[in-house]
């Protein structure tokens, strides 16, 4: 199907990017696809530099700090509390108790400070990209192994996890990036791998506490060969005990690196431990980085990620010819996520399936914010619009992910128009709905679509049509 | 997860209904010993000036609108305003304003736009400028920008919050205050409809799960074909929400310590199909904003004898009924005026006809008076604006438009009671051709023949 240069770039802006911004449907025109190999090339493309935000580490830190002094504070006005009830009973039993003192509301704490801090990065970021194609990539990854902001200890760190692990390997190896996701203690907190303990291990022999096969199941699992695939039962049990030890240096004992990745050996499960068939010696950690390197090879995971990858990017059913290039790329390549987006861009497939996929709720707010030029703004509004529409972000509601076919988030329409009006209520004043319309789907859109624009009563009212509009929020 | 659906959703409904109110007291007028309040009603989407008050005794009115023409002996009946033109029976309120002198009608009004897309059309509406184009104030805020203030208006610290989303004609260099009701609009639903539209033409999967989400499965699809009638909106939601924003603003207005100078929107005035200006839609809308009305003047309490209401649409419909028993876009339409402080008791008009030949492009009332004029003589006479800057900032290039005078009261003689004001109604009476501020020759040539035609009545009946 010979598509005209500007649908191509339509498509290729709804398809593989975060959306048009005014002028970019014009600017792709002459070469959509080269414009999307052009933003893989470019240097320090999908990292994020900016000095302000804190690692990791320092995160953990100044989160564990903060925590210390809330406890601190709430043990001394218990104290103080006391000290006066005791008082108070020698004088007049009849008297009110005296209403707790105004205090000044104290703000979000500083995890969510962090949290916050993160996500306006990581939103304007989105609204920056020139196409939005790797951002589109990191989201993916970042959801393929997602870990979630609700669970203890990661909300200051998840933000620092996306950049340390995902933007950093997003266009590297595919075993680079499961090594990095596996020792971030983002992940060791979200799936309990921090406290487990070799039965056998120095620490297991002397406590109670002992194997969590959490985080050794979804491995297997979610991150490389995918469900009911080649692994039992015993091969979850086996490298559970393999990642013993994979931890995080505890806060108390450490002021310094508290909250960062450390092999300990005492809570190791020594001796040699078979993984799908193959057996792998003590090593101490490298008998993890060993397994997981076998699982970033494995031809299962190859097909697991090329699924996903066609199946986010193609269609809910995605064509089994282009899964099938898309896995024999990932082996040939030894895991090049570089080359697979590449593959992608070059199958046709990828040009030629109907543009029936539900954008997720995210995409489909950033690309609204795009499609008015919108600057880098409060992101107040933004998040609880992906609250709203069941995609807070960071915060998946199990280790799954968000799901990526359009049936479950068909429901949020309602919703949708919700935020659709919000949008263009806020921004429906200094944007004419006609030029909106030509420069995000005009190319794609229906004289339906058109009309309904078109013809709308108000300006907001055209641009809430518009972001609801089919060939606006599918692609 | 719940509760923050229910907390959240109202802020994202916001914008229609939201009262915009100038910061500060004018300071000229109440130099005077006056405390003047304005309050300005944008309707968006184009009200049908001919379906809000019908010029009945225009010989060709029911032959250019059948079954949809408003006449006297209707069901409902139309309320008589003069012995041309009558009321939409969805309003008795603004009628029995008008009987008592507190209630104004300028018809066959029109801003300088003369194409008709709504986005310019409110553009040049609340802008001021002649055409649209990149507008980034409105003439109410650039009035107010003239004004000297004489002192801050309270209440800002509990009621009010500046604006995030305040419409063009509030937006420009004077502060301005937001409040936002507490209840949501149901204007939305005409989205809702017209996506639903969209949808069953475009994306069944869309349309079947939006009109589920909405309850809207069983809008009738017994006739089995395309271009099904929107459903009005439910008419007690409608009036609550309009009387909730109009009331509460009239009630800031009132404070000693408020604002003086408002302005509202509502939206839903674009009614293409299935008008239904005597029981439907429109009938709906109309019964609203005379509910609205009559809050203002329950909440104004004293200050209603200092106040005006100035309702204002960006232009008017077709003056024929469509194919689908609505009205397109047009150009002339009515500004409906209501307030103690107002001359009222009046249609002020130049009656252009209604044959072919007279109307806009052989379609629309024409317009014979500029509602720039209409608002120049609101801003001059009642909050005394410069006319210097009326002609040059407020509405720019307009020096051509005289202020409208004698809108007010005041601009005659203070002392002067609203009695002496000659009360005309009832279909007996004559033709109120001292009600008419421009009598044009149309306008005279249209009187002639009610004339004759009342008397042959008149004498049929004896």
């Amino acid at each position: 199907m010979a598509l005209d240069p500007k649908t191509q770039a339509a498509l290729a802006l709804h398809r593989f990017g975060l959306g048009p911004r005014p002028g970019s449907i014009a600017s792709l025109a002459s070469d959509p696809r080269g414009a999307l190999l052009a933003e893989l090339d470019r240097a320090g493309a999908g990292r994020i530099n900016n000095a302000e935000l804190l690692t990791s580490g320092e995160a953990a830190r100044a989160a564990f700090a903060y925590q210390q002094a809330q406890r601190a504070a709430r043990q001394a006005e218990r104290a103080a509390q006391q000290a006066s009830s005791g008082t108070a009973e020698m004088k007049d039993r009849s008297a009110e108790p005296a209403p707790p003192a105004a205090r000044p509301n104290p703000g979000p704490g500083v995890p969510q400070q962090i949290y916050l801090a993160e996500a306006k990065v990581r939103i304007d970021a989105a609204l920056g990209a020139e196409i939005g194609f790797v951002e589109r990539l990191v989201w993916f990854w970042s959801n393929h192994f997602c870990v979630s902001a609700d669970k203890g200890n990661v909300r200051q760190i998840c933000g620092a996890y996306e950049r340390e692990v995902i933007r950093a390997n997003v266009l590297g190896r595919f075993g680079d990036m499961l090594l990095a996701v596996e020792a971030h203690p983002a992940m060791l907190f979200y799936l309990d791998n921090a406290r487990s303990i070799g039965p056998a291990s120095m620490a297991g022999l002397r406590q109670k506490r002992g194997l969590n096969e959490n985080l050794a199941r979804e491995i297997l699992e979610l991150h490389t060969l995918g469900v009911r695939t080649v692994y039992t039962q015993d091969d979850v049990t086996s490298f559970a005990n393999v990642i013993t030890g994979w931890t995080i240096v505890p806060f108390r004992q450490d002021a310094v690196r508290g909250g960062e990745f450390i092999f300990n050996p005492r809570m190791h499960q020594p001796g040699p431990q078979t993984v799908i068939g193959t057996s792998y010696s003590e090593g101490g950690v490298e008998q993890g980085r060993a397994v997981l390197a076998a699982l970033a090879r494995h031809p299962a995971t190859a097909k697991h990620v090329a699924g996903k990858l066609a199946r986010h990017f193609v269609a809910d059913e995605p064509p089994p010819a282009l899964v099938e290039r898309l896995a024999k790329r990932f082996l040939a390549t030894q895991g090049d996520l570089k080359e697979m987006a590449k593959a992608l861009v070059a199958a046709p497939e990828a040009w030629e399936a109907p543009r029936a996929k539900l954008k997720r709720p995210g995409e489909w707010v950033i690309a609204a914010l795009r499609a008015v030029g919108a600057a880098p703004l409060e992101i107040g509004p933004v998040m609880q619009a992906h609250n709203l529409l069941g995609e807070p972000l960071w915060r998946p509601s199990a280790p799954k992910g968000f799901a990526d076919e359009s049936a479950p988030w068909l429901d949020g329409l309602a919703q949708r128009l919700d935020i659709a009006n919000q949008f263009a209520r806020r921004f429906g004043a200094e944007v004419d709905p006609r030029d909106a319309l030509e420069e995000t789907v005009a190319p794609l859109a229906s004289t339906d679509t058109r009309d309904a624009i078109t013809r709308a009563e108000s300006r907001p009212q055209a641009l809430a049509l518009l972001f609801m509009a089919p060939e606006f929020q599918r692609r | 997860m719940k509760k923050l659906h229910a907390a959240t959703r109202r802020e994202l409904l916001i914008g229609s209904g939201t009262l915009f109110a100038w910061a500060y007291l004018p300071k000229l007028a109440r130099a005077e010993g006056r405390d003047p309040r304005l309050l300005v009603i944008v309707l968006r989407g184009a009200l049908d000036g001919l379906a809000a008050v019908a010029p009945t005794g225009d010989p060709d009115w029911v032959a250019l609108r059948g079954n949809n023409a408003l006449t006297l002996d209707g069901k409902p009946a139309a309320l008589p305003l003069d012995a041309f033109f009558a009321l939409n029976p969805a309003m008795p309120n603004l009628h029995r304003l008008y009987t008592s002198g507190a209630a104004a009608i300028v018809h066959a009004a029109a801003t300088p736009y003369r194409e008709r897309s709504h986005f310019d059309g409110q553009d040049v509406l609340e802008s001021g400028l002649p055409k649209p184009g990149a507008a980034d104030s409105g003439w109410l805020n650039r009035a107010l920008a003239s004004l000297q203030p004489a002192g801050r208006a309270d209440g800002s610290r509990d009621a009010f919050a500046i604006g995030p989303i305040a419409p063009l004609v509030v937006r420009g260099p004077a502060p301005v205050l937001s409040w936002t009701p507490r209840q949501l609009p149901p204007a939305s639903s005409d989205t809702v409809l017209r996506l639903i539209e969209l949808y069953r033409h475009t994306d069944p999967v869309l349309a079947r799960v939006l009109e589920e989400r909405m309850g809207l499965a069983t809008i009738a699809r017994a006739g089995g074909m395309d271009g099904e009638q929107p459903r009005p909106p439910a008419a007690g939601q409608v009036r609550a929400y309009f009387a909730e924003s109009a009331g509460t603003a009239a009630k800031f207005l009132a404070r000693p310590d408020g604002p003086r100078i408002g302005a509202l929107a509502f939206d839903g005035w674009d009614t293409h199909a299935a008008e239904g200006a005597m029981n439907g839609r429109l009938a709906t809308l109309l019964g609203a904003l005379d509910g609205a009305i009559a809050a203002i003047e329950t909440e104004m309490k004293e200050a209603w004898r200092e106040t005006v209401v100035a309702v204002i649409t960006e232009f008017g419909r077709t003056a024929r009924i469509n194919g689908t028993d609505g009205t397109d876009h047009g150009t002339a339409t009515v500004a409906l005026l209501a307030g103690g402080a107002l001359k009222g008791g009046r249609v002020i008009a130049d009656w252009p006809g209604l044959k072919s030949a007279k109307l806009h492009e052989g379609r629309d009332l024409k317009p014979t008076t500029d509602l720039r004029a209409v608002l120049k003589g609101l801003l001059k006479d009642h909050l005394r604006v410069e006319p210097a800057l009326l002609a040059t900032n407020v509405f720019p290039d307009s020096a051509a438009v005289k202020p409208m005078p004698g809108l007010l009261q005041l601009a005659r003689a203070t002392s002067r009671s609203r009695r002496a004001l000659p009360p005309l109604r009832g279909r007996a009476s004559a033709p109120a051709l001292s009600s008419l501020l421009y009598p044009g020759p149309a306008v005279r040539k249209a009187f002639a023949k009610v004339l004759r035609s009342a008397a042959a009545r008149s004498e049929t009946a004896q």
